[in-house]
């Protein structure tokens, strides 16, 4: 398979778009909890409620008021191959654990990924909406349109006093989760981030690394999102996020600024060193991989490097994870092989760039 | 056994990584596994999740009771009359089993709440169109009644007629939107 095609099959739009304020802000994902009154939990439901959700979900899709937002497919966990999961979850279309702990989920995709549908997972609806750049009010709205469509088709498990009920007290109330995932070079450059990263803690958000819990700021990259979903409306709980983000992008310019007046030349440094990693190695590991793509980002944001497109970090941090290696080599590899793969891949988009000149 | 990666700190964690069948032994101190992020990144969550945060949450809170009313022998007879959840099968999983879970345990679940969403334990936010719509009704319907009974006690039937006059047009509303659902 040509790279080119592979690309123009892999690359979801809210990776190679641009949004407000995507010099800093990647994208902005909101997540809706939905349950079924009559279905237990799944937690507890058995193999044939669990199957009914699924069906009571694709007469739904036959329903032509579904299709408003975007040619949808359903796909089961169960028929997909484990790479193919784990592409999808390396593009945040479905969660680690729909993929590997559920066996009667499935998912409803648009052809453009900016919605997905995840069924019988934690709870037997989760509705994700995924923009590029920072844009909350708006995917809270397309989110709360289908949510308000699937409603009126469906009866949902709503406790007056509690809100939505969800299979975990975590997300009772409005079942959302917001967030919003930054690139903060300067932030971690100028060593800022460990000071912030407690002060919006105590806001009641969370600081995650770019795979959710557990996984580590890969390239500088950071997911902010809100933890109470009970006892706030959901349009608070995003102004507030978009309230703390909106200081975050502004004191990582400002970092970006003080570092070019005092190590101009050290930062352009990094960053053609970095490029000169990406364009020339041959093995090349995900750790460093992840690093030198932040550098070249940050050099294309601040000007030092030009005529190349933004959305290459985007892209290639998506693009270089082992799953996408591996369906892009057409089968399995091992640690050593992705490595020299990945490097291979970064090699050879790059060179896409030159050529374009 | 020594960590592999700083060759200083003694290895708290032992992996086993299986990649396409190739083993590979992978033995770190806490430190440096931290830093390898990635080896817990598909194999699942880290060992200290939500769940056991949760039931410590939860255990503390019978040692604030009176001992007299022996709280754990309560909660252990208390079950779901939907999914037959029990409390401490809750607090293992940290998840409940059906909606009617929390109507069940509604009692114990207060102070959870407070706690995991900084003191909030009622809802402020969206209500469904459908369901809700009902609802807002419902409640009003049930503060006019009360309205009217009040009126009649103190005969004031002028207030009484525009109330009832207000009960039959939400009454209205109601059988109509029902008619209209199904």
């Amino acid at each position: 398979m040509s790279l080119e095609h592979f690309l123009n099959q892999a690359v979801s739009s809210w990776m190679s778009e641009e949004g407000p304020d995507s010099d800093i802000v990647l994208t902005t994902r909101i997540r809706l909890a939905r349950n079924f009154e009559q279905y237990k939990f799944p937690t507890l439901f058995s193999h044939q409620e669990a199957q009914q959700v699924i069906s009571e979900m694709e007469q739904l899709l036959q329903n032509s008021g579904l299709q408003k937002f975007g040619q949808m497919e359903l796909l089961k966990i169960e028929d997909m191959q484990p790479l193919q999961k784990r592409v999808l979850v390396e593009k945040h279309l479905i969660s680690p654990q729909l993929a590997e702990d559920s066996p009667y989920g499935a998912v409803l995709l648009t052809e453009n990924e900016e919605i997905s549908i995840m069924i019988n997972e934690e709870d037997h609806i989760r509705i994700q909406c995924l923009f590029p750049g920072l844009q909350l009010t708006e995917a809270l709205q397309a989110a709360n349109e289908i949510d308000d469509w699937l409603e009126s088709h469906i009866q949902y498990a709503f406790d007056e006093k509690y809100g939505y009920l969800t299979s975990c007290p975590t997300n009772v109330g409005t079942g959302i989760r917001a967030s919003v995932m930054m690139h903060l070079p300067g932030l971690i450059l100028t060593q800022q981030m460990n000071r912030i990263i407690p002060a919006i803690n105590q806001l009641g958000l969370v600081v995650r690394g770019i795979y959710g819990e557990g996984s580590e700021a890969l390239g500088n990259i950071f997911q902010i999102s809100n933890q109470i979903t009970l006892g706030k409306s959901e349009e608070d709980i995003c102004r507030d996020l978009i309230g703390v983000v909106s200081q975050l992008i502004s004191q990582e310019r400002s970092a970006r600024e003080a570092l070019r007046k005092t190590s101009n030349i050290q930062l352009e440094d990094r960053v053609f060193r970095s490029l000169g990693v990406l364009t020339n190695s041959r093995i090349i590991e995900s750790k460093e991989a992840a690093r030198c793509l932040s550098d070249v980002r940050l050099g294309i944001d601040m000007g030092y490097i030009q005529n190349m497109s933004k959305s290459i970090l985007n892209e290639l941090m998506i693009l270089t994870q082992p799953g996408f290696l591996q369906q892009y080599a057409g089968g399995q590899l091992r640690p050593h092989e992705r490595d020299i793969r990945r490097a291979a891949l970064i090699r050879e988009r790059l060179k896409m760039e030159f050529n374009k000149l | 056994m020594i960590c592999q990666e700083c060759h200083q700190r003694p290895a708290a964690f032992h992996f086993t990584k299986i990649v396409n069948g190739e083993k590979t032994e992978v033995n770190l101190c806490e430190v440096c596994a931290q830093e390898k992020g990635e080896i817990l990144m598909f194999n699942g969550q880290s060992g200290f999740d939500f769940n056991n945060l949760l039931a410590g949450l939860l255990k503390i809170d019978p040692t604030f009771q009176k001992p007299s009313q022996s709280p754990f022998q309560q909660e252990e007879l208390l079950h779901c009359e939907n999914c037959s959840m029990t409390f401490p099968q809750f607090l293992k999983l940290g998840r409940f089993g059906c909606s009617h879970c929390y109507d069940t345990f509604k009692d114990q679940l207060q102070p959870v709440l407070r706690r995991l969403h900084s003191g909030n334990w009622t809802h402020n936010g969206k209500i469904p169109k459908r369901i809700g719509g009902d609802l807002h009704l419902r409640k009003q319907l049930e503060e006019l009644k009360e309205g009217l009974q009040k009126c009649i006690s103190l005969e004031e039937f002028e207030t009484a007629a525009k109330i009832r006059d207000e009960i039959r047009s939400i009454e209205k509303k109601l059988t109509s939107g029902y008619e209209g659902g199904k």
